[in-house]
């Protein structure tokens, strides 16, 4: 109990340090912060997959972003309002006030016992042969979810490509990044990879049964082929590099194929054969695992700017 | 479980597949895949609203054979169905039209904005399908993002400094609107376990949690669907972008937020809507009409005043939530108000991408699109200023139109509902409408011609026309036509 | 000791909002957005702890919404941040054309 609210005080300090910051650099190393304590808060509550999720992306791949981004606009800060007025602020403030006391209030008048789903996941778990219940609903019962999110993720590296500037298009996605010969980035960039890539591959695979799966695992690859990318070790292919599009659209077509052959054969889009659901989620989740991290490193380098 | 409740299911995801196939295939590629699933689409479209109409009951299709709470639902009824057929008439138009500007010629280099918009095209596509007949709170959500992850970059398509700034503007207001909808269906879940709306319609309670779940989720889908006070982003997003984008981000993408919206108030929560909320989003709407209409008039680039005129005919769909919160024992009015409200949806998104694409023929023609200086573009381009009188007619509510049939249902709903105040607005908003098309149609049609009155006629103005025809032909059906769209309605339900 | 993460998630949201309409930087709104976006999962995770049973710590469901609603949002922050950085670029090179004499 008592860290619980140590948890959650450091949260909260955080947090309105993160929005009272001076400086982006500044808010942004707080909100990286913001991301491992959240991290904290998940284990505490029970949620193991979440708590890998929340360091791996929230923490992570965000962090990488936001200290590049907050690097590039430094010398150049983009407003398009003006700020608010002193009364105004303060009435912000009341009203942002009064939603957070609605929503606490709402909070504590949530009906006692909870609703849940908890009994319907368990006793429809054996039909898909996964022991992790939070996979069971990822990939079967709300499997369309995780398919149509797969493909939201596509959408978005298409959207990042097309914000290239002008000359940027064809070219090599992301700022250009000088090869550190030594020093600790050097060094992680070196050892890191390869265990990177083991855990990712571990993560992947108890995500059937244990807290993990693909989610963990891509954020943990691209966060790893980021890594090698800072250190000037590893780089991106152009936007045209026709493997390139076929990593990031793989995942999601086989998915959906997938999908198209349960309805034909089962009757219902996205319904395993009895007996073959285990191999066949495993398969896609393998391929989304690539796809996904695809994805994600492609989004933190953002549109392509310069030549190959 | 129905047997043609596959095909709703397939026109979701045949769109989706070939947005994720069109990246591989590249420019020429997606454009092709989008080429060949036109008819499909239509076809898909086409046989949901037939079976629905034909068996009176809406089309249901579980995935992977799981049923809500624990599994998800495609459910198509009138609304989805007539929603699918508009979407599927005017992405195809659209797509035909923009082929002009996105095509790429065999061998030529693949170009950043045709890469982009065929499949983003695609995307937006199957988000507004998922829209209309997704049951599931949070698929709804993945549709909400789609369509703001699709739309976006369309804002900023020709990359000038002015279109960048209008996308970020956009994402920001379409991120906080997304937000609110999440939150608010956390609460949902605390308080129901279930995010069904189907489910939900039967499980509403009048309580704190369901209160301020929904108000969150109304206030982020109004931000979405851009009703006044939070359209500022709309009118430099929409008349910033390409004429094919712009025609699309205001037929379509506006709507798939207030289709959730409806589901959200009528389908979650029959019965418990509050009769003053509903007033004041009919109020919010009224103000759009007005506010909207004035900006519209007061517009001098073309593009802008359309853009303003979307703003406004956002408010005319917001008029009927009044009209059915009030409706429990007056079943006839209340029908009249659902119609009146989908016919609205539905007759302003074929007006409108016809005033768009008709806006952008006759301002690459003219070189410029500033309003005053329209004259002479009657002789020019006949097709397409006439394409814009005649959307402009249904925008109006001039019989015998498509918006006439909406806005006419609206204003005889509102006088049998003794809601007399909003016939007045519907009245004002119809002069106001007739002022802005006016001013752009006295100028299309006055002047001798200062430019060289050469003819070079496009295929692409017949497509205009066609959706300008189609705008005002909806006027023409009998009202029993309209029978389709109260199939499946959930605020019935016993 | 659940409801504290509950009333955590509300509080999150009151400051993440109060960030994104008071801050003009778009990258201080961005990280308002995402704080905002830790306070409603949250949420999510305390109605998920509250569901526990069945053998389970929590429900199911809930959890897997917030994995995927992570994903989502990660994705729309790349987005804003590529458009911030690409405007910030394009100001430096308007400033540098008018700057050179």
């Amino acid at each position: 109990m008592i860290a619980d609210a140590l948890i959650a005080a450091a949260i909260l300090a955080v947090a309105l340090a993160t929005v009272a910051a001076r400086g982006g650099f500044t808010a942004v190393a707080l909100f990286i912060a913001y991301g491992l304590l959240l991290a904290f808060a998940w284990v505490r509550l029970g949620a193991m997959d979440v708590a890998l999720t929340e360091a791996a992306i929230g923490a992570g791949l965000s962090g990488a972003l936001l200290l590049g981004a907050a690097s590039r606009v430094a010398r150049h800060p983009v407003t398009t309002d003006r700020p608010p007025g002193r009364a105004m602020t303060a009435a912000i403030a009341l009203g942002c006030g009064g939603v957070a006391v609605a929503l606490a209030a709402a909070m504590l008048l949530l009906p006692d016992p909870a609703p849940t789903l908890a009994p319907s996941v368990a006793a429809n778990l054996g039909t898909t042969g996964l022991g992790n219940p939070v996979a069971a609903v990822l990939m079967s019962f709300r499997g369309l979810d995780t398919l149509l999110e797969s493909a939201v993720l596509v959408v978005a590296v298409i959207a990042a490509w097309s914000l290239a500037p002008e000359g940027g298009w064809g070219g090599v996605p992301g700022p250009a990044q000088p090869v550190v010969g030594d020093g600790p980035l050097a060094l992680l960039a070196r050892l890191l990879p390869p265990l990177g890539i083991l855990v990712a591959v571990h993560v992947l695979w108890i995500g059937k049964d244990a807290p993990g799966g693909k989610f963990q695992a891509a954020a943990i690859l691209a966060a790893m082929w980021m890594l090698a990318w800072m250190a000037g070790r590893a780089s991106p292919p152009s936007v045209r590099s026709r493997s390139l599009r076929i990593a990031v659209a793989a995942g999601p077509t086989l998915f959906i194929t997938v999908g198209l052959l349960g309805w034909l054969t089962q009757g219902a889009f996205l319904a395993y054969p009895p007996g073959l659901a285990l191999p066949i989620i495993m398969v896609v989740e393998v391929a989304l695992t690539a796809s996904i991290a695809a994805a994600l490193a492609l989004l933190v380098l953002g549109p392509p700017e310069r030549r190959a | 479980m129905t047997a043609w409740g596959a095909l709703p299911m397939l026109a979701v995801m045949l769109p989706v597949l070939g947005m994720v196939l069109a990246l591989p295939a590249g420019a020429r590629g997606a454009e092709r895949i989008t080429l060949a699933l036109l008819p499909v689409g239509i076809a898909l479209a086409i046989g949901t609203a037939a079976a629905v109409q034909a068996s009176g009951a809406p089309l249901v299709h579980l995935l992977g054979h799981w049923a809500p709470p624990l599994g998800l639902a495609f459910r198509a009824d009138g609304l989805a169905a007539a929603m699918l057929v508009t979407a599927a008439l005017v992405v195809t138009a659209v797509a035909l039209f923009a082929r002009a500007d996105f095509g790429t010629a065999a061998g030529a280099p693949e170009a950043r904005t045709a890469f982009a918009f065929w499949p983003l095209l695609l995307a937006l596509w199957g988000a507004i399908n998922l829209a209309v007949v997704a049951t599931d709170l949070f698929t709804l959500y993945v549709a909400l993002e789609l369509l703001t992850f699709a739309a976006m970059p369309l804002v900023c398509l020709s990359g000038t400094r002015a279109t960048l700034e209008a996308a970020l503007r956009y994402l920001m207001f379409a991120l906080l609107g997304s937000v609110l909808y999440l939150l608010g269906i956390g609460f949902i879940y605390g308080a129901y376990g279930t995010l069904d709306v189907v489910l939900l319609s039967d499980l509403a309670r009048a309580e704190l949690p369901t209160y301020v779940a929904v108000a969150l989720m109304t206030a982020g889908l109004l931000a979405k669907t851009a009703l006044l006070p939070l359209h500022l982003w709309l009118p430099p997003a929409h008349a910033g972008a390409p004429p094919a984008a712009s025609a699309i981000l205001s037929a379509l993408v506006v709507k798939g937020s207030f289709v959730i919206l409806v589901r959200l108030w009528f389908g979650v929560m029959p019965g418990l809507a509050a009769p003053a909320a509903a007033q004041v989003l009919g109020a919010l709407g009224a103000a759009a009409i007005l506010l909207g209409s004035v900006a519209a008039l007061r517009q001098e680039r073309l593009k802008l005043l359309v853009a303003y005129s979307t703003v406004a005919q956002i408010g005319y769909l917001f008029l009927m939530f009044p009209l059915l919160v009030a409706a429990p024992g007056h079943e006839a009015y209340a029908a009249k108000a659902w119609t009146g409200g989908v016919l609205q949806a539905v007759s302003h998104a074929f007006a409108k991408a016809a005033m768009f694409l008709a806006a952008g023929l006759i301002a690459v023609r003219i070189g410029q699109d500033r309003i005053a200086g329209l004259a002479g573009a009657a002789r020019l381009l006949p097709v397409p200023v006439l394409a814009f009188g005649l959307a402009g007619l249904s925008l109006m509510g001039v019989p015998p139109s498509g918006g006439f049939a909406a806005k006419w249902l609206l204003l005889t709903s509102a006088i049998e509902a003794g809601q007399w105040w909003w016939a007045l607005v519907i009245l004002g908003g119809g002069l106001l409408t007739g002022g802005y098309v006016y001013r752009v149609m006295a100028g299309a049609l006055t002047g001798d011609g200062t430019q060289p009155a050469l003819r070079r006629p496009d295929k692409r103005e017949k497509i205009v026309l066609a959706l300008a025809v189609v705008s005002v032909v909806l006027g023409l059906l009998p009202l029993a036509a309209f029978g389709l769209v109260q199939v499946g309605r959930l605020d019935l339900a016993p | 000791m659940t409801t504290l993460y509950g009333l955590l998630g509300a509080a999150l949201v009151g400051i993440g909002l109060f960030g994104l309409l008071v801050r003009t930087d778009p990258l201080l709104r961005i990280l308002a957005f995402n704080l905002m976006g830790g306070g409603i999962f949250l949420v999510f995770g305390t109605v998920a702890r509250r569901g526990a049973g069945a053998g389970f710590a929590a429900d199911p469901v809930p959890q897997a919404i917030i994995l995927t609603g992570i994903v989502v949002a990660f994705a729309a922050t790349t987005l804003a941040v590529a458009l911030v950085v690409r405007i910030a670029a394009a100001d430096q090179a308007r400033d540098g054309t008018t700057d050179a004499p």
